[in-house]
């Protein structure tokens, strides 16, 4: 791997981060564009929800992953801490891993 | 950097207790995925030190991934290259959403782009308000940030990692987002967004390269088109 590499991706990569908070920075955005990226986060969240669970690379993928998400989201829905949903979703994914 | 927060508030408010409990789970699991990438990235031809550099300075796991996997299978810089920017994509359209809650000098932004990840973001938008917010995002970045880099070194160094698989972690970055998403469902259109992401980002999976499913679930958000005021009138 050469520096020059290292550094283009560096430079890339902060400048997407940097883009869209220098694109909007302290502007008043008119009030239907600030409805539409109030929602990136549901809609971002929810694509990376799917996409860690269902898929490998571009392969969809249905594993212990599915079941161990699944038990985060009643414990989600029974309101459990943050913390307690992280742990239960890890565990139970474990756990199916290794009794098969 | 300044927090907007003293330490000593952040404590006494069990909203933000939380962030920090979560905050410290999401960062072990995050720094044994630093430890398996720094393994990675040594065992594809990088030195060390290129490997601490590139998780001081990319901080994108995905994109990081990506390019020593490719390197690492004997492909071109290019297409290392390609791929990695495809995923480090998705940041910006964060930094969109980010920047009406990151208001301040221009120091703290250029700060805050660095920190500008699926976490922080999720984590800041599951917040009830702005304070919480501002809050949540410098705490969750922060952590991932300290987790990831001394993870990488110590993988870069040790050359020998566990498989995060082994114990579920590739599992506790979705449940840590299905718990960031729970509150944000309540608001009708934010459901139907988050429904269109979903949907979109799964059927596009085995059609695009990785990293075009989640931008273009991006797409979802025109459900905030219609004005709800108007609409009741």
């Amino acid at each position: 791997m050469s520096w020059a590499f290292v550094f283009a991706l560096a430079a890339t990569a902060y400048g997407f981060k940097v883009l869209g908070l220098v694109l909007v920075g302290e502007r008043q955005m008119p009030a239907m564009l600030d409805r539409c990226l109030a929602l990136i986060p549901a809609a971002l969240i929810a694509a990376l929800v799917v996409k860690d669970t269902f898929s490998i690379g571009q392969h969809l993928q249905l594993d212990a992953r599915a079941a161990g998400v699944g038990a985060a989201v009643i414990a989600a829905w029974r309101k459990a801490p943050l913390i307690v949903v992280i742990v239960v979703g890890a565990m139970v994914t474990a756990a199916l891993r290794a009794a098969t | 950097m300044r927090l907007p927060l003293g330490f000593e508030k952040i404590w006494n408010d069990a909203g933000l207790r939380q962030v920090f409990a979560a905050c410290v789970t999401l960062g072990l699991a995050t720094g044994v995925f630093a430890v398996s990438f720094g393994v990675t990235s040594v065992a594809a031809g990088a030195s060390v030190a290129q490997t601490c550099v590139l998780s001081l300075l990319v901080f994108t796991g995905a994109s990081q991934f990506s390019a020593v996997s490719v390197l690492g299978a004997g492909g071109t810089a290019a297409s290392a290259f390609g791929g990695a920017a495809l995923l480090a994509a998705r940041n910006s359209v964060y930094g969109l959403a980010m920047a009406p809650h990151l208001k301040g000098r221009l120091g703290t932004r250029l700060l805050a782009a660095q920190i500008t990840i699926d976490e922080s973001t999720a984590m800041a938008a599951a917040q009830s308000d702005a304070t919480h917010r501002r809050a949540a995002f410098w705490i969750t970045g922060c952590s991932i940030y300290l987790f990831w880099n001394l993870g990488t070194l110590i993988g870069a160094i040790l050359g020998s990692a566990i498989d995060p698989k082994t114990y579920g972690l590739d599992a506790a970055f979705p449940a840590a987002f299905v718990a960031m998403l729970w509150p944000m469902l309540r608001e009708r259109r934010s459901a139907l967004a988050a429904a269109i992401g979903a949907a979109l980002c799964l059927a596009l999976i085995p059609f695009t390269p990785v990293g075009v499913p989640i931008l273009c679930a991006a797409l979802a958000i025109v459900v905030g088109i219609p004005n709800p005021r108007e609409a009741e009138q």
